[in-house]
């Protein structure tokens, strides 16, 4: 593992966000919403975060997509240091880095129709014939060929992020940023969309960076994790081994709050297991 | 089937009728409404001049059908300048930098301080009275509103993950306001646009009354509503007929924008 050359490298990065004031005479304030983040992904690797809503999960995967900047701290991806780039100089970054969002109401332009939205990418970056390829996308996602004539509206949920990942790979990139790619989905659906990210990771050979709040969706699909809380990496390391024997006092809970069958059965509930560990819900 | 929504329709109906009335006045009015007829002054409503005529004779009908067209194509004009400077502006404010946009917003707000009615006023006074100054000096009043709701329409755009993809795609600010912002905020545009209309409409009718607007012959209702006041009380009807007619015509826009605002609506969707 230690001869795979990094993916991604983020070092000390920090971010603040100015408020707008609040009164005339205090400063105004400022939200730390990463402090000091270091984590290495390797190539190849899947590679999951964990963390709570409002941690800065989002905002890390920002900065790493150059989507943000860094208020301090460097991101490099595939040895390019990318933190202070232009954006014209960021061309390798879009054709290499590409991202799956969260909301999949929110992540395709209702007024495109999906086969424009699949070849944003390749139009963008002047990638010829695109329609084969949109089509050959369509297929690998398990949509069929005729759903590029059609709006995002007149897809479910789960359709919604098939057509996400498919403009995500379009322009095949390196690696694939997901950010709580399946959490807004109904539980039926999850898995399938899970299996899918995963199945075309292995195939494609992708370097998969999985943001998720959930920690057993990031067990189902990731090899590494890193735990994240208040802005910053409290702990880092093969899934399994976190799972079984987690070091830092924040992955406890985490880990106790995972629901288990047998824990249902006996009746417990999300409450009952953070007071098991002495922290009311 | 989709419930009609009743502002929608009754606004589409008001706004169809001046229109079709404004195009049948192309082709044909019951009299030349600039024909001056001095045996037949101040002549009550009868099967021949059904609403009447005025001081020089002139049937009144006629004059409503054609001042309609002036209505229209102020109010087209005029939305149009709005529309045509507000709506970039808008979407700039929204995209630009945090100071360049407070620069945009706050010259805004200076604007929107200033009365329509004062700044149409000046440019007659500096241009010299006539429709074509009327209207671009109502379209820039109007421009301030426009780009506030624009603005505001743009920057949930700017906030939406599709625009974060296209951004991790590599489309530049430019094409990412052509092809995301501009599409997803018509619904606002058409809104707003019907409102500024209706603005319009009253705002060349109180010109031409304060004789800035459309100078004679060129029917107007403001200046017909201007030429009824001496006879205000011996013939009010001189004064009701185009009045009524810019009640109505400001409502029908009123109508249409609510209507469409309705209808554009995504949280009212359950409710069609």
């Amino acid at each position: 593992m230690t001869d795979t050359p990094a993916a991604i490298q983020v070092v000390d990065v920090v971010r603040t966000y100015t408020r707008p004031r609040t009164s005339l005479l205090r400063p105004a304030p400022v939200v730390r919403a990463l402090r000091g983040v270091n984590l290495e992904v390797k190539e190849g690797e899947r590679f999951g975060i964990v963390g709570e809503s409002g941690c800065g999960k989002s905002t890390l995967l920002r900065i790493i997509a150059a989507l943000d900047h860094a208020t301090s701290g460097h991101v490099v991806v595939e040895g390019t240091d990318i933190t202070r780039l232009p954006e014209r100089r960021l061309r390798f970054l879009r054709e290499n880095l590409q991202l799956v969002f969260q909301d999949p109401m929110s992540s395709l332009d209702p007024r495109m129709r999906v086969r424009d939205i699949i070849a944003e990418p390749l139009v963008v970056q002047g990638h010829p014939a695109s329609g084969a390829r949109v089509r050959e996308l369509l297929e690998a996602v398990g949509l069929s060929a005729d759903a590029g004539d059609r709006y995002p509206h007149q897809f479910s949920g789960g359709q919604r992020q098939r057509i996400s990942i498919a403009r995500a790979l379009a322009p095949r990139p390196r690696i694939l940023i997901a950010d709580e790619p399946v959490s807004a989905l109904d539980v039926s659906v999850r898995a399938q969309v899970l299996n899918l990210i995963s199945d075309l990771v292995d195939e494609l050979n992708l370097t998969l960076v999985f943001v998720s709040h959930d920690l057993s969706v990031v067990k189902h699909v990731c090899d590494r994790v890193a735990v994240m809380n208040a802005g910053q990496i409290v702990e880092t390391g093969f899934t399994g081994d976190v799972y079984a024997a987690p070091q830092h006092p924040y992955t406890q809970r985490l880990v106790s709050a995972i629901p288990t069958l047998h824990r249902a059965l006996a009746g417990a509930t999300t409450t009952d297991l953070l007071a098991a560990k002495g922290e009311p819900g | 089937m989709r419930r009609l929504n009743p502002s929608l329709v009754a606004g589409g109906l008001i706004v169809g009728l001046i229109v079709v009335m404004a195009l049948v006045s192309f082709v044909w009015t019951p009299y030349d409404a600039t024909l001056v007829d001095p045996v037949n002054r101040l002549a009550q409503p009868s099967w021949d001049h059904w609403f009447g005529t005025d001081k020089f004779g002139r049937d009144v009908l006629s004059q409503i059908m054609v001042g309609s067209r002036t209505t229209l194509f102020v109010g087209v004009v005029a939305v149009g300048v709005a529309a045509v400077i507000g709506v970039p502006l808008g979407i700039l404010a929204a995209m630009a930098r945090r100071w360049p946009a407070e620069i945009i917003m706050r010259t805004n707000d200076l604007l929107l301080a200033f009365p329509a009615l004062l700044l149409a006023i000046m440019f007659g006074a500096v241009f010299g009275a006539s429709t074509m100054t009327a209207m671009i000096a109502i379209g820039i009043a109007s421009v301030p509103s426009f780009a506030r709701v624009i603005r505001s329409g743009a920057l949930q755009v700017m906030r939406t993950e599709y625009v974060l993809a296209a951004r991790a795609a590599g489309r530049q600010p430019f094409p990412i306001a052509i092809r995301h912002v501009l599409p997803n905020v018509t619904s606002l545009i058409t809104v707003q646009a019907s409102v500024s209309f209706a603005i319009a409409v009253l705002a060349e009718a109180a010109l031409s009354f304060l004789g800035y607007g459309t100078p004679p012959p060129t029917p107007s209702w403001g200046r017909m509503l201007q030429e009824s006041q001496e006879f205000l009380f011996s013939a009010p009807r001189l004064a009701i007929f185009p009045g009524v007619a810019i009640a109505i015509a400001v409502l029908g826009f009123n109508l249409l924008g609510d209507g469409l605002r309705d209808r554009f609506d995504p949280k009212l969707e359950d409710r069609r």
